[in-house]
């Protein structure tokens, strides 16, 4: 793995490499063992060009428990509004020194430019690129899900995959590089995908997608899950007809108080998750997102985890192998 | 000191019957086995095909305004080098070429380099805007003689200007060229909308922003009377629509590019914005019925929609890059190699669709005509066994935004004689035509 910009292109191995040593990196800022020093003397670059909070705060926290030095990039807006082009900003901070670059942009496709374009030569984590994709907050979602399968069967959590759960994502597919991360993901783990949204909110062309798409949430609760993945809604999305109200939308797509309590009558567990900031009382309902049932936070604490196993592998060749004694 | 003649021995005409080609005072003056002709330069052109000067219907030039990406100069070179003896320049000048003052310069600017005619297209409406009418007329008029009007770019979206243009350009038989893209359907389109642009979070550009403006087109061409050109035409649902309209016998013509011909929207996946282009590539199945249509003779002629754009502005993120792709020193490759070489269609064919029928659209009298004795001698010599890789630093066009860098693509032309005069020799430029 030279760089990660996308979860399509993860092996089964890559992915369960990466969860292991997810799974060590956890345990790290616990306890006596505050910090890890495989990453001393290494810079870090966070190149922010879209509004992000929580991901950068979470892969700061991630690469200072590795202890990286970190340079930390933020433009609103972008190349896109005619600043400094991308390979000009990116070329600058290489030469002041960088030995890894975490991406965060607006258009679909950016990271992989910066890794393929020639422009540098350094590994590259897409931490959320326009609609394509958002690896790391799908491999917290799969840590999350693995975590909560390991929990419910009473097994490990190492080498797990998620064979045989069911995970439904709702709402707005069409705009969600979440989504799209988790598909090929959760698919490449032996998950099954039910993705469910109103036609104007999935792509057109969905057919060679290996999910099952419902447009009743319903129905797709009804077919039988054991995790929901709520997507944030973003209001603004019913001026342009995508949907009539935010009403209308939490009525048919949200997890509402009703739904919720269909879920907790059932006799098996169903975990939620929702990759934030959520919207209360429009996608989720406090009732679910405050349960015992939500794995809302600890996909939070995961994200540290999975972004510090993600830099690890990258920066450093090694393998989860590293922190486990030999078999 | 007469002008040079030019023996051309044992030439494929057509693709078919050999012949010697006696070029003479900018026409052909004989043609038959074994012509003698004292005091001319003779090229041996055994295993060459004879076609008619190329003529681009559909050429970004980008002067005046846009000099980084291309002039009339480097813009008319590449054409010379591709095998063109005329090439129309689109409108989206800076200023636009929406009035006779702008349309003379760039008259005037292909006369003074002289490596092909340089016939200037006007805009339908004012800085292409969709509100109101350019100065038609007055373009019409011009020593420019403007017959082909378009807002490439852009669509005339707004259907009562469309009427009125297609109406008003009667006067003087012109022509509107329209690039087919209904606005609200597209808006931050990035690519072609299908399952490609599903999984890369791309917005889709529908096939249906084209199909529904073609045929809204087609209909109002019918109810006023008028004839409609359809620039790059890029799906197979247009195709049907536009075989719909023939049958119908509506006047309506279709161009589609070579990159239509061969690439597609799988490209994209390395999000390199070489390939961004509009209208954007399609799919196989789209592939496949552009080249099918030009071969039923539902697709009239081969348009480059030669756009050449300086590097930066593809050297960056795909949503931020330009969109367009260098054509004009590789379309008769592409061409054989998609139709030709495919068998969808012959040598005569490719002499009808790059030359005689973009010439006939855009009423250039004296450009498309036969290889007979007595037309002007606008015509190239093609060597179809050769092969060569694309590369884009070695063409004459500023233009580095060239989709087939690195690909073998058959074909080479090895010469250009624009009215008599080669502006191409043994497959380089040679020099300007001076009138004389």
């Amino acid at each position: 793995m030279k760089h990660l910009l996308d979860t399509k292109e993860l092996s089964l191995a890559d992915a369960l490499n990466l969860l292991d040593t997810a799974d060590y990196m956890a345990g790290v800022g616990q306890g006596d063992l505050l910090k890890l020093p495989h990453l001393q003397g290494k810079t870090v670059v966070n190149l922010f060009f879209e509004d992000s909070t929580r991901t950068r705060l979470s892969f700061e926290a991630a690469e200072k428990r590795l202890s990286a030095d970190i340079i930390n990039f933020a433009a609103k807006g972008s190349s896109v509004s005619k600043g400094e082009s991308l390979k000009d900003t990116i070329q600058t901070l290489a030469a002041i020194k960088a030995d890894a670059v975490v991406i965060r942009h607006s258009a679909s496709g950016a990271p992989q430019r910066l890794a393929e374009a020639g422009w540098i030569d350094l590994p590259v984590l897409n931490a959320g690129d326009g609609t394509h994709a958002h690896p790391t907050q799908a491999l917290l979602d799969a840590m999350t899900l693995r975590q909560f399968k390991a929990q419910r069967d009473r097994v490990e959590t190492r080498g797990l995959t998620l064979e045989g759960l069911r995970v439904a994502i709702v709402g707005d597919i069409l705009h969600s590089r979440v989504a799209r991360s988790n598909l090929w993901l959760l698919n490449t783990l032996g998950a099954q995908v039910k993705l469910v949204a109103p036609p104007t909110l999935l792509p057109r062309y969905t057919d060679s997608w290996p999910a099952e798409i419902y447009h009743n949430l319903d129905e797709a609760l009804e077919s039988g899950v054991d995790a929901v993945m709520m997507l944030r809604i973003q209001k603004e999305r019913m001026q342009a007809a995508f949907f009539p109200s935010a009403e209308e939308f939490t009525r048919f797509w949200g997890l509402t108080p009703e739904r919720f309590a269909y879920l907790n009558s059932l006799n098996h567990e169903t975990a939620v998750l929702h990759p934030g900031p959520m919207n209360r009382g429009l996608e989720i309902c406090s009732q679910a997102a405050d349960s015992p049932r939500s794995w809302v936070l600890r996909q939070v604490s995961n994200g540290v985890a999975v972004r510090m196993a993600a830099l690890y592998l990258l920066m450093t060749g090694g393998s989860s192998q590293d922190f486990y004694p030999a078999a | 000191m007469p002008a040079p003649t030019y023996l051309i021995r044992s030439a494929s005409v057509l693709g078919q019957e050999t012949a010697d080609i006696l070029l003479e005072d900018g026409k052909i003056a004989a043609m038959g086995p074994h012509l003698e002709a004292p005091g001319a330069q003779v090229i041996e052109a055994q295993g060459l095909i004879a076609l008619p000067g190329l003529v681009d219907l559909h050429t970004h030039l980008r002067q005046p305004g846009y000099e980084a990406s291309e002039t009339v100069e480097t813009g008319s070179q590449a054409a010379a080098l591709g095998g063109y003896t005329a090439v129309f320049a689109m409108a989206n000048s800076k200023p636009v070429a929406d009035s006779a003052a702008v349309v003379e310069q760039v008259h005037a600017l292909g006369l003074d380099s002289g490596w092909v005619k340089v016939q200037p297209i006007g805009a339908v409406t004012k800085d292409l805007a969709g509100q109101q009418l350019a100065d038609l007329g007055e373009m019409a008029a011009s020593k420019a003689q403007v017959r082909v009007f378009s807002d490439d770019g852009m669509c005339v979206w707004d259907p009562a200007i469309m009427r009125r243009a297609l109406e008003y350009v009667k006067t003087f038989d012109g022509v509107i060229a329209q690039h087919a893209q209904e606005p609200r359907l597209t808006e931050g389109a990035q690519m072609n909308e299908g399952k490609v642009s599903a999984e890369l979070g791309l917005t889709g550009w529908p096939a249906v922003a084209e199909e529904s403006i073609i045929a809204r087109d087609v209909l109002l061409a019918d109810h006023v009377g008028s004839r409609l050109h359809i620039c790059h035409l890029s799906t197979k649902g247009s195709v049907e629509i536009l075989r719909w309209a023939k049958e119908r016998g509506i006047e309506v013509t279709a161009e589609v590019t070579p990159h239509h011909l061969l690439l597609t929207d799988e490209l994209v996946r390395s999000y390199d914005p070489v390939y961004k282009v509009n209208p954007p590539l399609r799919t196989e199945e789209d592939v496949l019925a552009l080249r099918q249509a030009v071969a039923d003779g539902i697709i009239d002629i081969i348009g480059t929609d030669h756009a050449p754009h300086p590097a930066e502005s593809k050297d960056c993120e795909w949503a931020c890059a330009a969109n367009g792709m260098t054509g004009l020193e590789q379309a008769l490759s592409i061409i054989q190699m998609t139709l030709v070489e495919t068998g969808y269609i012959g040598w005569a064919d490719v002499a009808r669709i790059m030359s005689f029928k973009p010439a006939e659209i855009g009423l250039a009298s004296d450009q498309g005509r036969p290889l007979a004795v007595g037309e002007p001698a606008n015509l190239v010599l093609l060597d179809p066994t050769a092969r060569r890789t694309i590369v884009p630093a070695d063409q004459a066009t500023k233009g580095k935004n060239n989709p087939y860098r690195g690909m073998e693509v058959p074909g080479a032309v090895k010469a250009t004689f624009y009215a008599g005069h080669p502006t191409v020799l043994d497959g380089a430029l040679n020099s300007p035509r001076r009138e004389g």
